[in-house]
């Protein structure tokens, strides 16, 4: 009889690239509970049109690279950038911007440079950037959390407005954003950067409807829940803890020193800790490995270096918020950092 | 259990090193470790390739129809790196001819093929109890003329490794076993214990080490009772438990577990004083030394699930595998592999008509449920989990990227050639990317360009040193032909100048007369001359030409 023949080793007992990407998937619904608490049901169909999107682009690019059309869908990672492309923007966005961030996450960040493995940026976060600067306006509109808002909308009128731009209602985005008073209401990091402008001290700032126990209202929680979702892939093995302590130290320690020496005009760690993409970015987006630094201390230098630009960014940037241009700087850095923390092969040192 | 820890508690004091990386695989030793070693019936035929390991082939003694005594010399030892080979039972050559042998190809080698008549006859033997006033060369002869190879491994001749003339510091027995399912060192510790101390004081009284290590597994407590009552209060030998842990049998990983110290790249572990040999090795000195035996036989695990009987067996060498297999209850399943060696190094057998050779510890019969093949090769996302497993502290993602774009000279740069192939990168790889097998066939590629390169330098150095050759035997050649038309020359001038002399005698005028004739011939001829030259040059260096 003839036998099988197969290179060693015989065995495998790792888990697959496309299991652990479902892990990912798993770990992300946490924060995505809570975002659609807080944000509406809107975030479901962002992700939606992202997975579709996302998923017929993949099979075009890899028919277009005459590979066979299911082969690259089969790792799930396509369906991972979309689903962290689509909670990060406005549940409220109009359906054309996700449409147009997942296409150009799949098609050009990732498929142009080579598809998998060869991309240089983190596919969500390039699609990210490219919708903030080109739709500034719809990558904005976030509602305030659904404890302080006016307005709450039924599943029908959330599909409209992503469909239509307007509720069935015929209010705008622009609208459903005030508060009682009317004001338009702003995220929490953004109210803190304008108000900072506008003269006030961050006691005056907190005190603010955007705000209740340690950072933004419902954004605080929103971040837990991310949290939550992280620990559970370190303890799954999935990601090591490198990346994520990594960036929160680099995030956190800055912002701490910070606050000591201008506790009016800087906010504290737990206030950066829980804001914005803080949690979502250290757990989910900066452990992303393709453009990542490959070795444990390459990942520490690199989720440092993310924590730090984040904080220099919201503390004195233009922007309220930095994860995405911070992780996009990073990758850059990446081929450097790879560079200096290659480690000595055995038998080479000394 | 209470044993285990008290014995870990007792030796695993001073582990002084840790190496980095590694893997956990499944041990699965059971239930080889736990039974006794059994022996089979003789084969109907047992097939000895002339050449078993590392080195040129000796010189075949035996003629097909040749009765052969057990133990008898069947092949003459070559120069460098040969060993001899010997009947491992008596009976009849019956051909010697090519066979499949036990190697990844599978490509036919010579082998002697013998049919065993049963009668297990020894040959002469000799015996030689004590040892200690026997010259150390006459002890290397003797390890050598058994044919001992390093039965741990890549199967390096003993003799020339203990040869070797640098002061060692330790001798290192290896015991660890670190490959799952193989229990082939296990059993023997636990049943030949004394035998292989033995053979371990021989070996430290033939390389003078001052003291021995002896490296067991922790995950076998049985081996390590019996060592350590064999043992006893034997100080020279110090026996070490390491943590299980792959690879950390490993030549290179249990050096860095024990001393600490890493083995330069590029150098052998007796460049820091160290020596290393694996327990059955110490076993086959000691029954070459004290009992005059030859190495005929060798113990081999046969495991798996597509076995009912899984043990250890005594197998002979030359034992084709299938008779190991009919006798263990072989039940395949479709697509069955048959792997020599263990899961993680071991290489799968295109056919079991190959036989065991000295280096064969263990034949793995999987299901596909137990070991599941590996499925589609997904790219490579640079998670890093090759890097931390990596007990060379390499880069395999990195060398995976370079190997793919055949680029060798970053290939060599990333230490390529530090690899040993431990298959751990792979164990854990997410996208299941065959890593190994990418580097094997890098360093082929390597090879082959330093080969290639070699040669080319060669035909480069012959092709110039031809070119000058001819250009000197061009100029050698005109200058013969100058030289032989300068001479004509001369000859025709000294000719002409003769009759010149005449007038001098007085009769002028028709000497005047011949004198212009002979001057015209000459100066004819001298013009013919070297045209000729001239031509014959032309045509050289034409000739030359074509040559060239």
């Amino acid at each position: 009889m003839s036998f099988k023949i197969a290179p060693s080793p015989h065995g495998h007992n790792q888990r697959t690239t496309s299991e652990m990407m479902r892990w990912v998937c798993y770990a992300l619904v946490p924060g995505v509970l809570l975002q659609s608490y807080f944000f509406g049901p809107g975030v479901w169909f962002q992700i939606t049109l992202a997975v579709a999107t996302a998923v017929l682009a993949e099979m075009a690019c890899t028919v277009a690279r005459e590979r066979p059309a299911f082969s690259a869908l089969r790792d799930n990672t396509a369906i991972v950038t979309a689903i962290l492309l689509a909670i990060s923007i406005p549940s409220l966005a109009p359906w054309w911007v996700i449409v147009i961030g997942t296409l150009f996450a799949i098609v050009v960040v990732k498929h142009v440079y080579g598809g998998m493995g060869q991309n240089l940026f983190n596919p969500a976060m390039a699609g990210y950037v490219l919708l903030l600067i080109s739709f500034p306006v719809q990558m904005t509109n976030w509602l305030p959390a659904s404890t302080i808002s006016e307005h709450s909308l039924t599943l029908w009128q959330t599909l409209h407005t992503i469909l239509f731009e307007y509720t069935p209602a015929g209010y705008s985005v622009e609208q459903l954003r005030a508060g009682i008073d009317g004001v338009t209401m702003a995220t929490p990091l953004d109210t803190i950067k304008t108000e900072l402008t506008r003269g006030y001290t961050l006691t005056e700032i907190y005190q603010g409807p955007e705000f209740s126990y340690f950072a933004g209202a419902g954004w605080q929680w929103i971040n837990l829940g991310f949290l939550v979702g992280g620990l559970l892939l370190i303890q799954q093995r999935i990601i090591s803890w490198h990346i994520p302590l990594g960036f929160l130290a680099g995030l956190c320690l800055p912002a701490f020193i910070a606050h000591i020496f201008a506790p009016d005009l800087m906010p504290g760690p737990i206030v950066h800790a829980l804001s914005g993409a803080t949690m979502l970015g250290a757990f989910f987006i900066a452990t992303d490995p393709v453009s990542a630094a490959t070795s444990n201390r390459g990942r520490v230098i690199f989720a440092l270096l993310i924590g730090f630009i984040v904080f220099v960014i919201r503390s004195w940037g233009g922007y309220p918020d930095a994860v995405a241009f911070a992780v996009l700087l990073a990758n850059m850095c990446v081929p450097l950092i790879d560079r200096y923390t290659r480690p000595v092969v055995y038998g080479h040192g000394d | 259990m209470s044993d285990v820890k008290t014995v870990n508690r007792d030796f695993n004091t001073d582990i002084i090193g840790q190496f980095p990386g590694g893997v956990h695989p499944p041990e699965r030793k059971q239930p080889a470790s736990s039974r006794p070693i059994r022996r089979l019936p003789l084969p109907a035929e047992l097939i000895l390739p002339v050449r078993q390991h590392i080195g040129p082939s000796g010189k075949v003694l035996v003629e097909v129809g040749d009765r052969v005594d057990k133990g008898q010399r069947l092949t003459e030892a070559g120069l460098s790196q040969g060993l001899p080979l010997h009947a491992p039972t008596s009976g009849i050559i019956a051909a010697i001819e090519e066979r499949p042998t036990a190697h990844a190809s599978g490509l036919p080698e010579q082998a002697i093929v013998i049919h065993p008549d049963g009668e297990e006859r020894w040959g002469n033997k000799h015996a030689l109890p004590d040892y200690h006033d026997v010259e150390i060369s006459r002890l290397l002869e003797l390890v050598q003329e058994a044919g001992i190879a390093g039965l741990g491994g890549a199967g390096f001749p003993t003799a020339q490794k203990l040869a070797q003339q640098k002061p060692l510091k330790h001798l290192i027995i290896n015991g660890v076993e670190c490959e799952p399912y193989i229990a082939a060192d296990d059993r023997l510790m636990q049943e030949y214990a004394d035998d292989i101390i033995a053979g371990t004081r021989i070996l430290q009284y033939i390389t003078r080490c001052d003291s021995v290590l002896f490296a067991i597994e922790d995950n076998k407590p049985e081996a390590i009772k019996a060592i350590a009552a064999a043992i006893d209060d034997d100080t020279q030998i110090k026996l070490k438990v390491v943590p299980t842990k792959y690879p950390s049998g490993g030549e290179k990983q249990l050096i860095e577990l024990l001393t600490g110290h890493q083995v330069p790249s590029g150098k052998l572990p007796m460049d820091i004083g160290l020596l290393m040999q694996n327990v059955g090795t110490a076993y086959a000195v000691k029954r070459a030394i004290i009992h005059g035996e030859p190495l005929l036989e060798r113990v081999v695990t046969l495991t798996g699930e597509a076995l009912e009987q899984r043990g250890n067996v005594w197998a002979l060498l030359g034992t084709p595998i299938q008779h190991l297999l009919d006798e263990s209850g072989f039940n395949p399943e479709k697509k069955q592999r048959i792997i020599m060696g263990g899961p993680m190094m071991g290489f799968t057998l295109p056919s079991t008509e190959v036989p065991v050779i000295k280096t064969t510890n263990c034949i793995l019969a999987p299901t596909d449920h137990e070991l599941p093949a590996p499925g589609p090769e997904l790219a490579c996302i640079r998670c890093g989990a090759c890097s931390d497993v990596c007990p060379a502290t390499l880069q395999p993602q990195q060398l995976q990227w370079l190997a793919k774009a055949k680029d060798y000279d970053e290939l060599e740069k990333h230490h390529l050639f530090d690899c040993i192939e431990c298959g751990a990168c792979a164990y854990v790889c997410p996208s299941e990317i065959p890593l190994v097998h990418y580097y094997r066939k890098a360093k082929a590629e390597v090879r082959n360009i330093a080969r290639e390169k070699a040669k080319a330098e060669q035909a480069r150095k012959r092709f110039e040193a031809r070119q000058e050759r001819l250009e000197r035997e061009k100029q050698e050649r005109l200058e013969r032909h100058r030289k032989a038309a300068e001479e004509r020359k001369k000859m025709q001038q000294e000719k002409a100048s003769r009759p010149d002399s005449k007038t001098d005698s007085g009769d002028e005028k028709p000497a005047g007369k011949s004198a212009a004739v002979a001057a015209a011939i000459a100066r004819a001829k001298a013009k013919k001359a070297a045209q000729a030259a001239k031509d014959n040059a032309d045509e050289d260096s034409s000739a030359k030409g074509n040559e060239s």
